[in-house]
């Protein structure tokens, strides 16, 4: 059984308080991506998971093994990193091989020339040589064993990072942003290939990613983080549609989520701009109404916009528009027959369906709602 | 982490222990060093004596003032001959250019001791001996300076040059008013680099020069050495403590740009 | 065209005061022209015969390989080491660099003088600080015996600083994640650290340090002109003060041409091996 389980960790940089108590568990076998906007604090996570840095209070258990205070190389994880970190002095062959060079060669087995001619040490180099081609084989990396990495491009590089990872068969993987350099089409299709190995290694992997939609395509779960804190871990799916948190719902869609200041009366009854909008909160005062722009439709009921302009996508529309009562910009997606009748400047109505509603607490949090009387269409 | 500055720490006072006795030394009467004593700290203080002795026996002000002429004389004509070159070089196209640029590879090769003794007999022949000139006219070249600055030109975007030829201004006028500002870090480094090095140079003042009068600091310790002190260590102390301030003055007050003048310059040597 | 303008007068000076003069240099080691005089002839490689028989000119070779093959890898070792040590803390860190840099900008002649103070045999604290340990007082500077020590210890004390602040300049340019990477690989301490990281990406600074302290070493001049002359018995004789000897006390200007040659193969010679032979064995492109 592996995975990692950590707990309450906090670190500051000086004054800056970095990770404000976080903890996460990553189940043996499974892939959670790790996003947040940079500076979140997801990187410093990962490199306290890793051991090169180290936490100013929490626990991480690694393979139900408490490694907290344990070197990085004791703590039996591999790690990809963002700049890749290959050694540039050593060819392909040996980069893949320094994680099983350094552990089970002595430190005079690993001297040029002499090392050699040790005792054994012939044995276990030749064993080492066929881990590292059995790694570097399924990603194609076998006719570039004997080049170093100044002769590979950004995605062989990349490559051998992976290579150099999946060679020891840790007990879990760390990726920091392993995409980050590689040009989008590229991106793509490397996505693919990293769940692959997962999926083959089969060990708890910690993803960490600035981009939202390798969080959503690749992972088993879904961790975001913003502040220090982690504001919500769950299915991607669920993350999408059923966010906990306002901040969440914001991060997590393109474009961006619309909100809409509301009000809930004593009953829970939702107002937008004094008119009821068919919902009813388990809460009352000032809300927030969160809508994903697929979510709103034009109808003969709903709020009263004003259309801004219009986005062709090619596969959709894009329609700006501003909430009539109180100015708020919206987006609709919507599908491109849809433009028939829509000019800028025009008035329309955008309804949603009440499912489709999410409404938050004056502290962001989720408040739960069903369906009422009100703007929706019926 | 207490052990590296202990560490450095002591390392430190070895390296500096040259300039301690030095100082101390230089305050000190002739009678107690010559007890050789281990005190570092004088019984009796003779500062007065020994700095006013190689004030009134040797033009110190003076030797400070040639230096600066030559080391000012020689930066102002490298840095003139140089920065157009580099940038012709850097962003021009002309017939010539590959062959200039392999002259200033070559040039880079030859240390300024093989061309010394033809450039003295030179200069010799023309009643140059003893001269400012002399002093400063055969490191007015510097294959180094040219190869500087046209690495650090040829790092200048393209997209700049243009701007500045629509904007109507000619090569020259490029040069010294979008090139030049522009290329300051590389002019300080080179600066710093050169001054150091002549300043410090004994070689060629040694061959050109004969008397006081444009003696630069390094002969001028040498003069003293010779002709007044003998075995007056006190004087001689002194000496070399106002031949040494002025560079170890500036250095102190910009160590950050000495330090990285000279690193990234170190290429000559 | 303006290129071509540009570098006129560069062009000019290069020509008058570095090309020509170092072709006459080359010519004048084939003749026998001394200051003064009138007439030269040539006289081919008689210049160079002599020097080979010239036990003189042996003796300054010799000494100048010892001086370079004591100083190159003392300064080269120690200024890796204390580039290591003041890199390793944030503490003290510029102004342990500013202290060992000192020498670098100091006045050589004085700093000379200095030293000759420091080594003096009877009144020098060197010498004091032996006699109160109970220890065999040297005579330093003025004795055969260790004359090329004392200069080469002066040698290493002027250039140590010079190949610290290289070496921190090849340290901070390692990428911080290569050490992060060969922690999570295994590296078990300073030790592998320092051979799965660091030596291999200073490479090319190890190899540039090499070479400059090599050519800087071989320049040794000031130090023996002002201390020793070349003495105690041409004990401290060395290249460039045989060049200079020969050309401007004796004005043998053909021999010490001839001298000057040497010099500048030796150099060349370095740079060469630099460039062509170690230059791929250290970049990893």
């Amino acid at each position: 059984m592996a995975g990692i389980t950590i707990t309450g960790v906090v670190k500051g940089f000086g004054a800056t308080p970095v990770l404000r108590g976080v903890s996460l568990a990553v189940e043996p076998g499974e892939f959670v991506a790790l996003v947040g906007p940079s500076g979140c604090g997801k990187t410093t996570l990962m490199r306290i998971i890793a051991g090169i840095e180290t936490a100013d209070a929490g626990e991480i258990v690694i393979n139900e093994r408490a490694v907290t205070r344990l070197r990085p190389a004791e703590r039996d994880i591999a790690m990809v990193f963002q700049s890749y970190a290959l050694y540039p002095h050593l060819t392909v062959r040996e980069n893949i091989a320094v994680p099983l060079a350094m552990r089970r060669l002595s430190v005079l087995e690993r001297l040029p020339l002499l090392g050699r001619l040790l005792p054994g040490a012939r044995r276990k180099r030749a064993s080492i040589g066929d881990e590292v081609r059995r790694a570097a084989a399924p990603l194609g990396l076998e006719p570039l064993l004997d080049r170093r990495p100044g002769q590979l491009s950004g995605g062989q590089r990349q490559r051998v990072a992976l290579a150099r990872a999946v060679v020891r068969r840790p007990a879990a993987f760390l990726m920091d942003e392993p995409l980050s350099n590689l040009d989008a089409a590229l991106r793509v299709q490397t996505r693919r290939e990293i769940v692959d190995i997962h999926r083959a290694a089969g060990v708890a992997t910690l993803y960490v990613t600035h981009d939202q939609a390798e969080a959503l395509t690749m992972a088993d779960k879904v961790a975001v983080m913003m502040g220090g804190e982690l504001l919500q871990v769950a299915t991607p799916e669920a993350i999408y549609a059923d966010p906990a948190d306002l901040r969440v719902a914001g991060f997590i869609g393109s474009p961006r989520i619309n909100t809409l200041a509301a009000e809930a009366d004593a009953e829970g009854r939702v107002r937008v701009a004094g008119v009821p909008a068919g919902l009813r909160a388990e809460a009352c005062g000032a809300l927030t109404l969160a809508l994903r722009p697929e979510a709103l439709r034009p109808a003969a009921k709903g709020l009263p916009v004003a259309i801004e302009h219009l986005e062709f996508l090619g596969d959709g529309l894009l329609l700006h528009a501003r909430h009539v009562p109180d100015g708020a910009a919206l987006v609709a997606r919507l599908e491109p027959e849809a433009r028939e009748g829509l000019q800028p400047g025009a008035a329309l109505r955008l309804g949603f369906a009440p499912g489709r509603a999410l409404l938050f607490g004056a502290d962001g949090r989720r408040v739960a709602a069903r369906a009422d009387a009100g703007l929706v269409p019926a | 982490m207490r052990a590296r500055i202990a560490v450095l720490a002591l390392l430190g006072a070895l390296v500096l222990m040259p300039y301690l006795w030095m100082v101390a030394a230089s305050v000190k009467p002739v009678s107690e060093i010559f007890r050789a004593s281990l005190s570092i700290w004088p019984e009796q203080f003779a500062a007065a004596e020994n700095y006013g002795k190689v004030l009134a026996r040797v033009p110190v002000l003076h030797y400070l003032w040639n230096g600066v002429v030559v080391c000012g004389g020689i930066l102002l004509f490298q840095l003139l001959f140089a920065v157009p070159a580099g940038y012709a070089l850097a962003k021009l196209r002309f017939p010539g250019r590959g062959i200039a640029f392999g002259a200033v590879m070559l040039g880079l090769l030859v240390p300024p001791h093989v061309p010394a003794l033809p450039l003295y007999v030179a200069a010799s022949g023309m009643g140059l001996l003893d001269s400012y000139t002399a002093l400063i006219a055969p490191f007015t070249i510097s294959a180094f300076a040219i190869f500087l600055f046209r690495q650090f030109f040829s790092a200048l975007p393209d997209d700049l040059l243009h701007a500045a030829r629509l904007d109507g201004m000619g090569e020259w006028s490029i040069v010294w008013r979008v090139v030049l500002p522009n290329a300051w870090p590389a002019a300080t480094a080179f600066a710093i680099f050169s001054v150091v090095s002549h300043w410090n140079d004994l070689f060629w003042p040694l061959i050109v020069v004969q008397g006081h009068e444009h003696a630069t600091p390094a002969l001028g310790v040498l003069y003293f050495r010779s002709e007044e002190a003998g075995d007056d260590f006190g004087a001689m102390m002194a000496a070399a403590v106002l031949m040494t301030l002025p560079l170890v003055l500036a250095f102190l007050l910009a160590q950050r740009r000495f330090v990285e003048g000279i690193a990234t310059t170190g290429l000559k040597g | 065209m303006a290129g071509a303008l540009m570098t006129l007068p560069a062009g000019i000076a290069y020509l008058l005061l570095l090309l020509l003069p170092t072709l006459a240099t080359v010519l004048l080691a084939f003749t026998d022209y001394e200051l003064g005089a009138t007439a030269l002839g040539w006289i081919g490689l008689d210049n160079f015969r002599e020097m080979l028989a010239d036990r003189g000119f042996g003796v300054s070779v010799r000494n100048t390989l010892v001086y370079v093959g004591l100083v190159t890898p003392v300064s080269i070792l120690g200024g890796l080491g204390l580039a290591l040590l003041v890199e390793a803390g944030a503490r003290g860190r510029a102004f342990f660099r500013a202290v060992f840099f000192l020498p670098v900008v100091s006045l050589t002649v004085a700093m000379a003088a200095a030293w000759q103070y420091l080594l003096h045999p009877t009144i020098g604290p060197v010498n004091a600080a032996l006699r109160a340990m109970g220890v065999g007082t040297p005579f330093w500077l003025s004795s055969s015996d260790t004359v090329l020590l004392s200069l080469a210890a002066i040698g290493v004390w002027e250039s140590i600083g010079f190949n610290m602040v290289l070496f921190m300049a090849g340290l901070t340019a390692i990428p911080r994640e290569l050490y992060a990477a060969a922690e999570v690989d295994g590296a078990r301490g300073g030790f592998d650290r320092f051979r799965l990281v660091t030596w291999p990406l200073l490479g090319p600074t190890t190899l540039f340090v090499l070479t400059i302290s090599m050519i800087r070493s071989l320049r040794v001049f000031d130090t023996v002109a002002v201390l020793t002359q070349g003495g105690p018995n041409k004990a401290s004789e060395v290249l460039l003060f045989t060049m200079y000897q020969q050309g401007f006390t004796y004005l043998r200007l053909g021999y010490s041409a001839a001298i000057t040659l040497v010099f500048l193969a030796v150099v060349l010679a370095l740079m060469w091996v630099q460039t062509r032979v170690l230059d791929k064995r250290v970049h990893y492109a």
